[in-house]
């Protein structure tokens, strides 16, 4: 499963420019949490971050991490310079009016799973 | 039009799309006089075909420009002789073969306009003037796809280098223990910039020749203490990152308001942030605990009405080490 599949199947808007062709960005599991402190210790790289925080602080968070995707929940929409953060810094940020509950239940049968909880800093 | 003439007949990918817009770009950026071939072997008129078929065959080229007291006149190429050996007329003057409806390109126009003429006008090749007409040199589709294959390989080249020098950094330099230090200061309640310093020592640490893991947790834990900084102090603070082969050490000072427990502080869950920060996703209370998680030693000294100073090391094996190359 790619990332294109995930925006095609859940409908998900791109809010980032992507240059990249997001068939071959594959991401590994998924992480949802809005503290992001608890994203920071339990978000795993190349993972798709399911949030309704919508501030510039994201960017920085999915950066650091090296994640594949950042979706914005519940129609939250980022200001300008968020979304021209996420442009310099390659960052993927999707958006969609659904809750965090119903996309984390899509992509779970789309077979996107968690980590191994006990993964540590890596 | 660049990448049909450059790609022709080829599928052309998503994934090669982004190559292409580098090579269209260089087809803008590259000066036809950058790409062609100086100084070409020239003819005149007068020259009989079959010296220039003796001309073709040494030095390996398919055409010649034609000219006549330094003036362009014409141009030769292969096609013309074969015309001629048909004819079985290698005597004959080169005057007779040359074609004369010219086509030239500036030497100071971009490589694009070159292949626009190369595509409207199916001609091999350009003979290349000055602005007063004079020859300099010839353009073909082959000088110009090596010349851009050259600046592909020259972009890659610096890029690699540059990271080859940072990777090596404290091989060439003596001293009894070298260091690279970064500082930041870090402005309260700047949440704007939140995550720029971390952000920034990370792709420090990368070009340096950490391993993505060691980059990793360095940028968690500076990342949770710059926002320490931003969050809880009455002015902000600095983040001074030292980074040694074998260490990387990180204090993080500021001047208040200081902690008043700080085994409190330390407690999992425990937060002072306020509500309106706390909608932005902070205070969870997890700050410090994912530092010590990501660094090897942590201490945390507080004067509460003063200030606090926290220091972190992370030790690298050898395998690890950072600016001695690999």
């Amino acid at each position: 499963m790619n990332l294109q599949d995930i925006i095609t199947k859940l409908d998900l808007k791109t809010l980032s420019s992507v240059e990249k062709d997001l068939s071959s960005n594959k991401p590994a599991c998924g992480y949802s949490s809005d503290l992001l402190s608890c994203v920071m210790a339990g978000a795993p790289k190349k993972s798709i971050w399911i949030t309704l925080q919508a501030h510039g602080n994201i960017i920085a968070v999915a950066t650091l991490l090296d994640l594949s995707a950042v979706i914005i929940t519940e129609g939250a929409i980022p200001d300008e310079t968020t979304i021209e953060k996420a442009n310099e810094e390659g960052v993927v940020l999707l958006s969609t009016s659904l809750p965090t509950y119903a996309v984390v239940g899509q992509l779970w049968e789309m077979g996107l799973r968690t980590s191994d909880p006990d993964q540590p800093c890596s | 039009m660049p990448q049909d003439t450059l790609f022709k007949g080829k599928l052309v990918s998503e994934q090669k799309a982004e190559d292409i817009t580098r090579v269209e770009e260089l087809a803008y950026e590259l000066k036809v006089e950058e790409v062609m071939t100086a100084n070409p072997s020239t003819v005149t008129p007068e020259t009989t075909m079959g010296d220039v078929l003796v001309l073709f065959r040494q030095t390996r080229i398919s055409g010649a420009p034609v000219l006549e007291n330094g003036h362009l006149v014409g141009l030769v190429s292969i096609e013309d002789l074969l015309r001629c050996l048909q004819k079985s007329d290698l005597e004959s003057e080169t005057r007779h073969y040359m074609s004369t409806k010219l086509l030239t390109i500036k030497k100071n126009e971009p490589v694009i306009e070159a292949l626009k003429l190369f595509v409207s006008s199916h001609y091999g090749r350009l003979p290349v003037v000055d602005d007063d007409g004079n020859l300099l040199g010839i353009l073909t589709k082959g000088d110009i796809t090596s010349g851009i294959l050259q600046a592909m390989q020259h972009d890659y080249q610096e890029e690699e280098v540059r990271r080859y020098r940072a990777s090596h950094l404290f091989e060439d330099i003596e001293s009894d223990r070298s260091s690279l230090i970064l500082r930041y200061s870090i402005k309260q309640g700047d949440f704007t910039h939140g995550g720029s310093a971390s952000s920034a020592i990370k792709r420090a640490l990368l070009r340096l020749g950490a391993t993505p893991q060691i980059a990793r947790r360095v940028g968690i834990a500076v990342y949770e203490a710059e926002m320490n900084l931003i969050i809880h102090t009455t002015h902000g603070g600095l983040i001074r990152c030292e980074i040694e082969p074998k260490q990387i050490s990180i204090n993080i000072t500021d001047d208040g308001p200081g902690i008043q427990d700080i085994a409190l502080a330390l407690k999992p869950g425990y937060s002072t942030a306020s509500d309106t920060v706390r909608e932005l996703g902070f205070g969870a209370g997890m700050g410090l605990v994912n530092i010590q998680r990501c660094v090897d030693s942590m201490r945390l000294e507080s004067v509460f009405g003063q200030g606090t100073i926290l220091r972190l090391k992370i030790f690298l094996s050898q395998e690890d080490s950072v600016g001695e190359g690999s």
